[in-house]
């Protein structure tokens, strides 16, 4: 993923002191931050309403935060916590990418089938791209040649090119595509479908399908195992799936599409981001309202952290320097 | 046989502009049906129940299916109370394959047994009755909206988990009102709760200024239970009982705490998107009955989509497969039992102010899928039409 691996090339350069994970809480418009040492929550941020997805820029001067039901986005200073300004982002952006330009926003307008396309440097839109039924997954490649949006009723991938803004094609993927990520410098692209219970694998020359990874937990139906965010780690080999109302993280091995563990964490488990060496992964919990830390190479909950209500999106920063 | 989109379906690329171009036409046919008085002029019935929900799904599937080279139009039929809605069904039938119906279940029966529907595929948006799913059941005739049984058998499980074991009962004279009392006590039996006492409604006084004086007394004779149940599925009195009980007592059923297909009120699971697009769209709340429409259109558009076919027969084996799922905003896939053609479903138990729970609750356990713990399952049910 494009924030993580930025925040390596940082890490390389810079030693990191005492880092945050930061954890945006949909019904409680703030932000929760998170030490990543003490494990303790420093920081409790006012918001806009309904804040959900989170990013840095690239030097992390600056968070983007979407703000769905104030329809913006929201840039703040992470130092002092204040609301610089606002974007404009279309109605009801639920997520966004950054593109590697550092500059272009790509943001999912959830109620207007739209993607838009905004420049943060002259806080103008720049493009506008129909896609299908409730855009919510976006992921560019690390090339930046391609920004993909998800549809959660359409049922699709819609493949923009950034070059033109337009879309080149579309696939279909299980009910309710969630989240998407380019992973493996690129090569590949996951989509989660929460209805489907499916994580689909294609190939991004091609756009074709590669794998499909299927989840079970015994004493779990399998209607309520429903995959929504993932993170993989640095070396590609493996993926961490969070499985919603399952209440469970599958680890799974990225070159066999096998899964390999299952780890219980707190309630309809969301979303997730790695700490700066990626030796510990932050997952929000929405309706447990808590964030569950995971030590990546034990694989093993280690601690919870209460947040605030129905925490949604997490992102690393790194405070060293 | 006309097969659309085939081969791109299959390869699961499009690209922006399909190649092939699919119409498909869905006929919505609405047959007006006399509304029966009631006391409180609270709650008006919107004129386009069920269509608007109907018309959200077709711009639903329109959405997607610029992607995939499909054009979707739905034909609207209105037929005035006393219009001839067989004559409406052979003219829509003329044009399409594919009904959705907004009919009581006698004119649903009869539209399902015209010659011309045969082969069709027909859906029943608004009518709950237990019967269509099971001796009057019709192999052309599938269900989105939840029956009588199902929504019974929901509130049944709540009572359950709460033990809220001993329940007691009025019925309206209504025969909506029998058949949901029927229901009721069906799920009485269901799941081992207790019958203490049972009423009809007879008072034909305007409850608006003696509720608070004839309902203590009407109740008191109603014995020891722990929740009153009301079947007033058309909204006659039941609002007039809360809180006007002899004993102090929780009101379920029709009234107060309600098991619904749908209601404003829900807004988990990406519901809210659901309600905030009927919403710009028609102006009002969305009901069981526009959300039963919207699911058969989007049924549809599922199974066009995954098939690449608008073959009626490819369409209709897919759709009671188990492949088929289609994402209703309930935070479960929805899918069809393939001895009744009815979608299964989870039901929302509401106030008017929030979702207390929703059925199938833990610890019902099922064999297959927790969601037929809910309505008639297989080794009950009397449809026989689908096993030919």
């Amino acid at each position: 993923m494009l924030r993580l691996t930025t925040a390596l090339a940082l890490l390389a350069a810079t030693p990191a002191f005492a880092d945050e994970i930061w954890v945006t809480n949909e019904k409680d418009n703030t932000i929760s931050v998170i030490d990543a040492d003490t494990l303790e929550v420093t920081r409790t941020l006012e918001t806009g309403e309904r804040p959900r997805g989170i990013t840095f820029s690239h030097d992390y001067s600056r968070v983007y935060i979407c703000a769905s039901d104030s329809d913006a986005v929201q840039v703040m200073d992470p130092v002092s916590g204040e609301i610089l300004h606002d974007l404009p982002s279309g109605e009801d952006p639920e997520q966004f990418v950054l593109h590697p330009d550092d500059r272009r926003l790509y943001i999912a307008n959830e109620d207007d089938a739209i993607t838009t396309v905004v420049d943060t440097e002259t806080r103008r839109v720049v493009a506008q791209i129909d896609v299908g039924i409730e855009p919510e997954g976006m992921a560019v490649s690390p090339d930046g040649k391609i920004v993909v949006t998800t549809s959660e009723t359409t049922n699709m991938a819609h493949w923009i090119d950034t070059e033109t803004e337009t879309i080149f094609a579309n696939t279909l993927v299980d009910s309710r595509p969630r989240h998407a990520e380019f992973v493996k410098d690129g090569a590949e692209l996951w989509v989660s479908a929460e209805i489907g219970g499916t994580v689909t694998v294609f190939d991004t020359a091609t756009q074709t399908e590669k794998a499909r990874i299927r989840f079970a937990i015994k004493g779990v139906h399998e209607d309520l195992i429903q995959p929504v965010g993932f993170e993989l780690t640095p070396d590609g080999k493996t993926a961490f799936v969070a499985l919603g109302p399952a209440n469970h993280v599958a680890v799974v091995n990225a070159e066999t599409w096998e899964v390999e563990e299952y780890l219980l964490v707190g309630r309809r488990v969301w979303h997730m981001a790695f700490d700066g060496d990626h030796s510990r992964l932050f997952t929000t919990n929405g309706i447990s309202g808590d964030v569950t830390v995971i030590d990546v190479a034990r694989r093993e909950a280690i601690k919870t952290v209460k947040v605030g209500r129905f925490p949604w999106g997490a992102a690393y920063r790194p405070t060293g320097g | 046989m006309r097969v659309i989109g085939l081969a791109a379906a299959l390869s699961l690329t499009l690209g922006a502009a399909a190649a092939s171009e699919t119409k498909v036409r869905i006929g919505y046919i609405g047959v007006e049906q006399p509304a029966p008085p009631v006391l409180s002029n609270l709650d008006p019935v919107p004129d386009d129940r069920a269509l608007a929900g109907a018309r959200l799904g077709l711009a639903d599937n329109q959405t997607t299916g610029k992607f995939m080279g499909q054009e979707w139009v739905l034909s609207e039929t209105l037929v005035p109370e006393g219009g001839d809605a067989l004559a409406a069904a052979r003219a829509a039938l003329a044009a399409t394959r594919v009904l959705v119906l907004d009919a009581p279940a006698e004119t649903l029966t009869a539209i399902a047994d015209l010659p011309e529907a045969e082969g069709a595929l027909l859906f029943n948006a608004t009518a709950p009755d237990a019967a269509l799913r099971d001796g009057a059941c019709r192999a052309n005739l599938f269900h989105t909206l939840p029956s009588d049984a199902m929504r019974a058998d929901a509130l049944a499980q709540f009572l359950v988990q709460r033990r809220w074991t001993d329940v007691a009962l009025i019925s309206g004279a209504h025969p909506r009102d029998h058949a949901f009392a029927e229901a009721l006590k069906a799920s009485i039996a269901k799941f081992r709760l207790t019958l203490t006492g049972e009423k009809e409604w007879v008072f034909d006084a305007d409850m608006r200024r003696n509720a608070s004086a004839e309902v203590p007394l009407f109740t008191q004779q109603l014995g020891e239970h722990d929740v009153l149940l009301v079947a007033d599925e058309i909204g006659d009195f039941g609002r007039y009982v809360v809180y006007n009980t002899w004993l102090p007592r929780p009101v379920a059923g029709s009234e107060e705490l309600v098991p619904q297909a749908w209601s404003p009120v829900v807004e988990q699971w990406g519901a809210a998107q659901l309600q905030s697009r009927f919403e710009d769209q028609a102006h009002r709340d969305m009901t069981p009955e526009d959300y039963a429409a919207w699911a058969a259109i989007r049924t549809l558009g599922e199974a066009v989509t995954r098939t690449g076919s608008d073959d009626i027969a490819v369409l209709r084996d897919y759709i009671l497969s188990d492949a088929f799922e289609l994402a209703g905003f309930k935070g479960r896939p929805l899918s069809f039992r393939p001895w009744n053609g009815q979608l299964r479903q989870p039901i929302p138990i509401v106030t008017d102010r929030a979702v207390v729970a929703t059925a199938p609750l833990e610890g019902f356990f099922h064999q297959g899928n927790e969601l037929d713990t809910l309505g008639r399952d297989a080794p009950e049910t009397t449809c026989r039409a689908f096993q030919e």
